[in-house]
């Protein structure tokens, strides 16, 4: 199987190896070609988003304004937060020129003039390696003023490494440009979409970086080439990030469709101990979990994953055995949340709060079935109810876990109705140690 | 204590502030190079932010709280970030949060007293194939076992 992204070339980091295998050809055939045209390929190449949504690059592309007299701008989403999601920092690693080479497509595509690489603040080593190889693409003329002497054309822009400071949020892509504007990463109510209200209010679009450093290849070989592998609906390869339970975690890139068996127990080499898996989450944590006993025939692609009541998400997939503790699993993803949450909406600030306390509640033994049922009902609260989506990330696990595992929940907490922990104040007076009950 | 920019890193604001169409942009790595330079962002270093690159200090107030990297308070010169998110925990991120902290003696976002180390748990750093991790400072320590978690913080002690 061929590899797009990450092809198995040693040192295609460096520039020299890059041109060597044909780099920086799509570009130069993609400015011989029309803007729409270009367009028009990647949209019947069939790519869709490789960040979360899914949504087609090349009708995302077409809603750039064709006419305006404001400048465009094309941000790079490289923040990679969701956990369980590691790939991007593989493309800055491995193979950063087909990046920028897919960003020049892509500015040249939707006019704009400048792009802004957003990378997370954690990945100080990559965002260096990133830097490097940007500097090596100035160098060589392949990116700003000296454009025209290596392709031949007048187009010509400018990219930017942009580091992020730790905000989860700010790979939400309202919030990324609130973010690069110099402000607190607040996502934006939208509409207005990016396309029309971006950056500083000008038109723009926002990528992934694994969707991205798809195009040279598309611009290169067909869309008819690309559409072709894996799943139609869902065409090309996806780089899998398998961790948790699993003897080899890593990413494969592999076709989009792929059986998650054949990832966990094929690439991955099994579950360590040939223990049982109890739980997959398939695309970051913020997808809704499948129960190990649901995981044969399952697809890895956005229309098979929806079939089954989850997501691809980023195609990170959380493995996770039978000796795991689900509820502490759980808490630890609401916590997130909760520690993610911007607090801009109620739902979100106060809900993912009460989720995490409710969850610590069952962990410490004190919760009943009510616990369960409000859990759901925190979480619906939440879903639907706030400005971007880390409403649904905080609320999808939560509702989706305890419902699926819902045998599982049961026996962690009590038949019994617990006084709820609120109303213990009253009768402070009868406990032996009033101040640790009020504490909780 | 007052706070100034070098003359070195005034030029490189100057570099920084030419990628963006207006200034503002520039706090995020402006306050980074402040970091940088001061090892954590006071209340001074605020000011002197906010007076080069023309905004409020309380905007800048704003940017420092909204994100996680900017440290308010002086830290270890060794700051040890431990990732105990679920990929991790997974594979004991909790384990090696529990041994760097008996280890150092210090708790979560505190400072050993002779400011050698400080420990910070962190949120998912991407590190969810080579788990678990911790971060020294810009460096990532992945696949790590008890041993080696004890090897990097003695190796630490020395320098």
């Amino acid at each position: 199987m061929e590899k797009i992204v990450l092809p198995d070339i040693k040192d295609l980091h460096l520039i020299d190896v890059y041109k060597n295998n044909g780099g920086y050809s799509a570009a130069k055939k993609a400015f011989g070609l029309s803007s729409d045209d270009i367009i028009d390929q990647v949209k019947k190449s069939g790519l869709r988003g490789r960040g979360g949504a899914a949504f087609s690059a090349g009708l995302k592309w077409s809603f750039m304004p064709k006419t305006t007299d404001k400048p465009k701008y094309l941000c790079v989403n490289g923040d990679e937060s969701e956990p369980g999601s590691f790939k991007d920092r593989q493309v800055f690693e491995y193979n950063p020129h087909q990046l920028i080479e897919g960003i020049l497509i892509a500015c040249y595509a939707i006019g704009a003039k400048t792009a802004y690489i957003y990378i997370r603040g954690e990945y100080h080593k990559w965002i260096k390696l990133m830097q490097k190889a940007l500097d090596d693409a100035y160098a060589g003329g392949y990116v700003g003023e000296k454009m025209e002497s290596i392709f031949g054309t007048e187009f010509s822009c400018e990219i930017y490494i942009h580091k992020g400071a730790g905000a989860y949020i700010c790979g939400e892509e309202s919030s990324l440009m609130n973010s690069l504007e110099g402000k607190r990463g607040y996502p934006r109510v939208k509409p207005p979409f990016p396309a029309q209200y971006g950056l500083w209010g000008c038109p723009t679009t926002i990528n992934n970086v694994e969707t991205l450093a798809n195009v040279p290849a598309i611009i290169n070989k067909g869309w008819e080439w690309f559409s072709k592998i894996g799943e139609p609906k869902h065409p090309g390869t996806i780089l899998y990030g398998l961790s948790g339970h699993v003897n080899k975690p890593g990413v494969y890139e592999l076709p989009s469709g792929t059986l998650l068996t054949d990832l966990i127990y094929n690439y991955a080499g099994g579950v360590p101990r040939n223990k049982k898996i109890l739980c997959v989450i398939p695309g970051g944590s913020s997808m809704p979990p499948l129960r190990g006993d649901q995981l044969e025939g399952v697809k890895m692609d956005a229309e098979s994953l929806k079939a089954v009541g989850s997501s691809i998400g980023t195609a990170g997939v959380m493995v996770m055995d039978e000796d795991t503790d689900l509820v502490r699993v759980l808490a630890r993803i609401s916590k997130f949340y909760y520690h993610e949450s911007c607090g801009q909406c109620t739902p979100c600030r106060e809900g993912t709060g009460w989720l995490v306390k409710i969850l610590n509640r069952i962990i410490r033994g004190e919760g009943s079935t009510k616990d369960l049922d409000l859990l759901i009902s925190v979480a619906n609260n939440i879903e639907g109810n706030t400005i971007c989506a880390l409403g649904e990330a905080a609320a999808w696990p939560v509702k989706f876990m305890v419902d699926r595992f819902r045998d599982y929940f049961e026996k962690r907490v009590s038949q019994e109705v617990v006084i709820p922990v609120a109303n213990k104040v009253h009768s402070m007076r009868h406990t032996a140690n009033p101040i640790a009950d009020i504490k909780e | 204590m007052e706070f100034k920019f070098s003359e070195e890193n005034l030029k490189k604001i100057d570099e920084i502030v030419k990628r963006y169409p207006v200034k503002k942009p520039a706090v995020m790595p402006v306050l980074y190079l402040a970091q940088e330079q001061n090892g954590w962002i006071s209340q001074e270093v605020m000011v002197e932010v906010a007076r080069v690159l023309d905004m409020h200090p309380e905007e800048v107030l704003g940017i420092v709280t909204f994100y996680t990297m900017y440290y308010q308070k002086p830290m270890g010169k060794h700051h040890i970030q431990v990732c105990t998110n679920v990929s991790c925990m997974l594979r004991g991120g909790y384990e090696v949060f529990d041994q760097v902290k008996e280890k150092l003696g210090i708790e979560n976002m505190q400072v050993t007293s002779d400011h050698k180390f400080s420990l910070e748990e962190v949120e998912c750093m991407g590190s969810c194939g080579t788990a678990p991790m911790i971060a020294v400072n810009e460096d990532y320590y992945e696949n790590l076992s008890k041993e080696k978690v004890d090897e990097i913080l003695e190796s630490l002690k020395k320098n």
